[in-house]
């Protein structure tokens, strides 16, 4: 982590300013609630906006929600009520055809990295293509010239051109997450869902993803929202930041206005308790 | 302190009462079947004698090697024709009812309670049934080799897709995948190897099955086994016998280079 805190701070407070201001909303996201059998709420009264190319972190303990939170955005959990209105499209109330559009229009990385392991990195950068592609085009691995040179020319971009044709499963975990942010770069995508991208990887690999990261929302103007654990990374990197506790955003700022007290709303805990480096 | 002592003391106690508990039952077991365990042992060399004099074939029984072979051919092929057409409706009905790949909930409860019963159904209960609607032939044995074979693959299946292609299918269904598109990408390429060798597994299976249920249904190796075995013909049955265990090996044997090769 030595590396990432002595790296130069990227953003000043008067980039971000100008920023969110060019930026125009591509996601609303109203009165979210989300419970399980009626149980104990998971989320309840969500209120955000995203605006292009913005770079936010979600930070909090774990069973805080981050993970459920991301997934209603593009649907793979049903929310229990509110509205998500992503790139003027209401999500919530969306039937499979359109719902599979507009996932289309949404990458997500994992923790996982959720690779079909046992087959070639560039088949696996190609299933970001699907949303656009017929049943039958999709099943037979029917890929255009352009689509094709557009996953080499991203495995480019993030430096794994020359594994192109290697299996997944030969990977290290820091390779598998760049397949990962390639499969969903191949997409298009307005806006980039990242589930803890970085919890499985060693500090070295972690600084290269988020590095990625940062570039794919500064130099692409695609949104992406980061689940995080690290919260020294969370202020490294974001244009802004929220914190959920129990279900609920108890912050959500520039990471230079985060306090130890709000990190102590967070996390409940006080400051010197917790492994910030 | 003392109560860690305590701990192991009960589990000492627990042990014994347990072992003391599997003491019992066996000896009242045979106590009530009259299987006397001393008999039963001293009878063993006696058997292995009557086997090494009855059971190994001699020329005589050779004779019968090409009508053998021919009839374990009929089976082997009977075997492999139950196991791959089992196999194909399996993979449909474990992808409707495995938790990854389900389409509703009530088409996985169905899928899964269909193969419930037919798994459950011993295959010597279906060779019997059919035989009364489909007589004494092949079709009868393909049926009941068929309906079991089914009922396990779905099973074995359902768990395989589950174990092998959840996050993969997590994050096709993420990027807008069709149904068929995360099938056919996705959870078949993760699972392919596992659902190939559960094939060669039932395929040596069944081979062990047709001949019993060859025997009921009077078609195949088993009904060539049941032949020679009421005719006190044993040097030949013998030679069925090891012929099956060469083919079960051999099947065996072609299964682990075939997954290797496929892995």
């Amino acid at each position: 982590m030595q590396q990432v805190l002595n790296k130069e701070p990227i953003n000043s407070s008067v980039e971000i300013s100008k920023k969110v201001q060019k930026g125009e909303v591509i996601l609303k996201v109203q009165d979210l609630y989300k419970s399980y059998n009626r149980g104990t709420p998971v989320l309840q009264d969500i209120q955000m906006e995203l605006k292009q190319g913005e770079f936010i972190s979600i930070i909090g303990p774990s069973g805080a929600g981050k993970s459920t939170f991301l997934r209603c955005i593009n649907r793979m959990i049903d929310p229990t009520s509110g509205s998500i209105v992503f790139d003027n499209t209401e999500m919530t109330s969306l039937k499979k055809a359109d719902l599979r559009k507009q996932r289309s229009k949404i990458g997500m990385v994992f923790q996982h990295y959720n690779l079909v392991s046992r087959l070639s990195v560039f088949e696996n950068v190609l299933h970001g293509r699907f949303g656009y592609k017929s049943t039958l085009q999709g099943v037979f691995s029917l890929f255009s010239e352009e689509e094709k040179e557009l996953a080499l020319s991203i495995l480019d971009k993030l430096g794994m051109k020359e594994f192109a044709y290697k299996r997944c499963d030969q990977l290290s975990g820091g390779q598998k997450q760049r397949v990962g942010i390639a499969r969903a770069l191949v997409q298009q995508p307005k806006l980039l869902l990242c589930d803890e991208p970085i919890a499985s990887l060693d500090p070295n690999a972690s600084k290269i993803i988020m590095d990625h990261l940062k570039d794919i929302s500064e130099t692409m103007g695609i949104t992406v929202l980061v689940n995080l654990h690290q919260v020294d990374v969370a202020l490294k990197y974001s244009d802004r930041v929220i914190g959920l506790n129990k279900g609920r955003i108890v912050y959500d700022g520039v990471p230079e206005k985060l306090s130890n007290s709000a990190i102590r709303d967070i996390y409940g805990s006080e400051i010197e308790d917790l492994i910030l480096e | 302190m003392d109560d860690r002592l305590d701990i192991i003391k009960k589990k000492k106690i627990q042990m014994t009462v347990v072992l003391l508990i599997m003491l019992l039952i066996t000896m009242g077991t045979s106590r009530l079947t009259e299987f006397n365990f001393i008999e039963g042992f001293q009878s063993i060399p006696g058997t292995i004698g009557w086997m090494a004099a009855n059971l190994i074939p001699g020329a005589e029984a050779m004779e019968n090697f090409s009508k053998v072979l021919s009839k374990l051919w009929e089976t082997i092929v009977l075997s492999i024709i139950s196991t791959t057409t089992a196999g194909l409706f399996a993979l449909f009905f474990a992808l409707f009812g495995s938790k990854t790949t389900k389409v509703n909930g009530p088409l996985a409860a169905f899928s899964r309670l269909i193969a419930s019963v037919f798994r459950n159904i011993p295959v010597v209960a279906w060779a019997l049934v059919l035989v009364i609607s489909f007589g004494h032939n092949v079709v009868t044995g393909y049926f009941a080799l068929f309906f079991t074979t089914f009922g396990f693959l779905v099973r074995a299946f359902i768990e395989t897709i589950d174990e092998a292609s959840m996050e993969s299918v997590e994050a096709l269904n993420a990027t807008g995948a069709t149904y068929f598109q995360m099938v056919f990408r996705g959870v078949l390429p993760e699972s392919l190897p596992q659902m190939v060798s559960w094939l060669f597994f039932m395929i040596d299976t069944n081979i062990r099955s047709a001949t019993l249920v060859g025997l009921l249904t009077g078609t195949g190796i088993g009904y060539l086994f049941d032949l020679y075995y009421k005719r006190l013909d044993y040097e030949t049955v013998g030679l069925i016998t090891i012929c099956i265990i060469v083919v079960v090996i051999v099947i065996e044997f072609i299964s682990n280079k075939v997954r290797r090769l496929i892995l």
